[in-house]
Formats: structure tokens, C-alpha cells, sequence
């Protein structure tokens, strides 16, 4: 499996007030620990993005702890109010401790 | 009298349904802004009344998905390709790259001609034989098996550089001799159902095979992402599950027979806009 890599789409300007559509999708296998190797018969061990925060110029838009049920490239989406120019920051935690980042300014007038 | 009244509203009810499973034939694609062309009329010579890529026979839900690269599920291979472009294999000690640059650059306009007549080779040669005669004799790595991925998803990056331009496949000098004999397994009948691409492609594109609608089987969108199989599919894994369903003995993936019939049918859909990578059921 190729290095998790996140993916966000979100608009690079917007009218003050204006509700603006967040989708955010990362390559993950989310190996949920429930599955047994074929030929070994052993659990391969659980391996998700455990963790999903969205914060806009440190205010918390969206923050989600992921279980193991769900599937594999986790893709969220989801609305947030803009009122000024700022940046998204978005960030993945993984259950074997690597953080993925990424994010995305919005000019808003 | 009762029947009849129950038999029209069965055929209203019938209409109805059918509406609704069916595509917007009349929709234009557009990808992130840019449009594709996905109909044309057709050129002198060509069979086919009317030229339509099968993004017009697919559902709404199916032709919208192609049109937002984020919404396009094909990206996430086409990503893990990308990081393959810069990745050094085999005891060349090189990359794509090395010789290549930038993808974006130099890749431009690749897939609208292919498949191609290669002297060196004597032989038309699809994408996919372009891809493994670098890595094998230039990167001296191992070649990748056509119809898997990491050549899928690098057959899809490669392909994604072209899209929008028309496509142009050249049949004419030592190529001809390939598109008389992809012509000529067009029309064969194979397998138990004695069935030829064009009893369904040409005879039939437009009508419902069951719960298909049948395209013109145009292949501007390969590799496509089909649902079905969640997954990118090359164009010669494509043609090998259409004959097995004749119930026939398949050609493989790469053989001379597919690139033959990829040639032309690459010339039926001469001038439809390159979709790779498009969406399909």
C-alpha cells in the first residue's frame, strides 16, 4: 500500500457569511485487527486513522474519532461558515502514530 | 376491456421506470471546467450513424462522479502512479523522470495516438508496450503485468495528461495490415453465444441488454474506473471480459490480437475527446 496521501477540496475564495462545502478523502487501508491472514491464520494487526480534526485559524470545525468499521480511504464531508480570510488546517492521526496534514487558505471579500 | 386497461398502465408504469434508469443522451461533459467532446458526426467511412463515448449511456449519478476529479475515485491510483514516476527502480538506478521530466509536460498528447505502429518493432504497440519496453531494456527493472495495477494506474496518469484532445490513432502504411485484421475480429463471431462486438456495439448501442445500456463500446475513457469492479480497468481486460461472455476462449492482455482490435476501435471513435480516467457502471 502506497504512503497514505490526504486529498481536500474546498474553495480558494467565498463571500463573508457564506456556507462553503469541505470534502476531504485520505488513501488509508484502514485494516480493522478483525481479519485473519489467509495462509498464516494470524490477526493481521489493526492499523485505521483513529483521528480527524478541521480547525479554521485554531477554531474547531470538525473533530471525529474513527472506529474500526469504517472503510478503507475515509471520506468526510462537510459545511462550515466563512466571515474572514483564513486558512483550513485538516489533520489525520493514524493508530501507529504518524500525522498527516494538510490545508488550505480561503480568501473571503 | 380490463385487461387492456391494466396492460397501458403497465406499459405507462414500464415508460416511467425505463426514464428513469436511462442517461441524459443530450448532456455535455464537462471535468473540472473543461469540456470533452462526447459526440460527434460521424466522419466518412465510419459505420456508426452517430459518434457517442459511453459517458452518454451511463446514469446521472455515474456521469457526475467523472465530472469532479475529487469525486473521480480513479485519482487515488492515479496518485500512488504519480509517486512511482519519481521512484528509482531497477539497476539502471533511474525513474520515469529521469528521462521523462515533468509528466505533466512530456506526457501531454501521448494517449490520443495510441495504439502506434513502432518500426523498431515491427509491430503496433499499445501504451502499455511503451511503459514495459522502459522499464525493462531502459530502467532494467521488471515488466509490469498489463492488466494490474501499478501499470493500470500508470497507463491512467499517463493517459490523464491527454484529456480532452481528440482522439487520432494513425492507420495508415504498416499499420493498415493491424486495422484490417482489428476489423476483421470485430465482425467474427465468437464463443458459444456466437456473438460479434458489433451485434451489441454497432446493431444494438442504445438499446437495453437487460439492465444495460449498451454503448457504443468507444474506448476514449480507458483506463476506466468501473464500479462493479471498484477499481481502474484496462482496455484489454475489458475486451477479455466481453468475449468470455460470448462464453468464449479469450485472448490475453498485450496480445497481438487485442492491440489489433484496439487500434481499431480506437478508429471508430476517431475524434471523441480523450475521458481518461472516466467513470463507468
Amino acid at each position: 500500500m502506497a504512503e497514505s496521501k490526504p486529498r481536500v477540496k474546498a474553495p480558494k475564495t467565498a463571500k463573508p457569511g457564506e456556507v462553503v462545502t469541505i470534502k476531504t478523502l485520505i488513501s488509508h487501508e484502514m485494516e480493522s485487527g478483525q481479519r485473519k491472514d489467509s495462509k498464516t491464520g494470524e490477526l493481521i494487526p489493526r492499523k485505521i486513522i483513529n483521528r480527524f480534526e478541521a480547525t479554521f485559524e485554531g477554531q474547531e470545525i470538525l473533530t471525529v474519532d474513527i472506529d474500526p468499521a469504517v472503510s478503507a480511504n475515509p471520506y468526510f464531508e462537510f459545511s462550515a461558515k466563512v466571515e474572514r480570510s483564513g486558512t483550513f488546517k485538516f489533520k489525520w492521526v493514524d493508530d501507529d502514530g504518524s500525522v498527516y496534514e494538510t490545508e488550505n487558505a480561503i480568501t473571503v471579500g | 376491456m380490463g385487461r387492456k386497461a391494466l396492460s397501458l398502465i403497465a406499459a405507462a408504469a414500464f415508460a416511467i421506470a425505463a426514464g428513469a434508469a436511462s442517461a441524459d443522451e443530450d448532456a455535455e461533459l464537462v471535468v473540472e471546467g473543461q469540456e470533452i467532446v462526447t459526440k460527434l458526426e460521424s466522419p466518412e467511412g465510419n459505420p456508426l450513424p452517430v459518434i457517442l463515448s459511453g459517458w452518454r449511456f451511463r446514469e446521472d449519478a455515474t456521469q457526475a462522479l467523472q465530472t469532479d476529479d475529487f469525486e473521480n475515485p480513479s485519482f487515488l491510483e492515479i496518485d500512488a502512479a504519480r509517486e512511482l514516476w519519481t521512484k528509482v527502480e531497477g539497476k539502471a538506478g533511474k525513474s520515469c523522470a529521469d528521462c521523462h521530466g515533468d509528466v505533466e509536460e512530456t506526457m501531454k498528447g501521448v494517449r490520443a495516438h495510441m495504439p502506434k505502429w513502432n518500426e523498431k518493432a515491427g509491430e503496433v504497440w499499445s501504451l502499455e508496450n511503451y511503459v514495459n519496453d522502459c522499464r525493462v531494456n531502459r530502467m532494467e527493472a521488471d515488466a509490469w503485468t498489463w492488466e494490474k495495477n501499478p501499470m493500470i494506474g500508470m497507463t491512467a496518469l499517463i493517459g490523464l495528461q491527454s484529456r480532452g484532445m481528440p482522439m487520432e490513432v494513425d492507420v495508415s502504411g504498416p499499420a493498415e495490415e493491424w486495422f484490417e485484421r482489428g476489423k476483421e475480429m470485430y465482425y467474427t463471431r465468437f464463443g458459444q453465444l456466437e456473438l460479434a462486438c458489433a451485434n451489441c456495439h454497432e446493431d444494438h448501442w442504445g438499446d437495453m441488454i437487460r439492465a444495460d445500456h449498451l454503448s457504443q463500446g468507444q474506448v476514449n475513457g480507458f483506463p476506466t474506473y468501473r464500479l462493479r469492479n471498484t477499481k481502474l480497468v484496462s482496455l484489454h481486460d475489458r475486451f477479455k471480459g466481453c468475449i468470455r461472455d460470448t462464453r468464449g476462449e479469450t485472448f490475453s492482455p498485450g496480445s497481438a490480437e487485442f492491440r489489433a482490435l484496439e487500434l481499431y476501435v480506437a478508429w471508430r471513435g476517431q475524434g471523441l475527446g480523450i475521458e481518461t480516467p472516466s467513470v463507468r457502471q
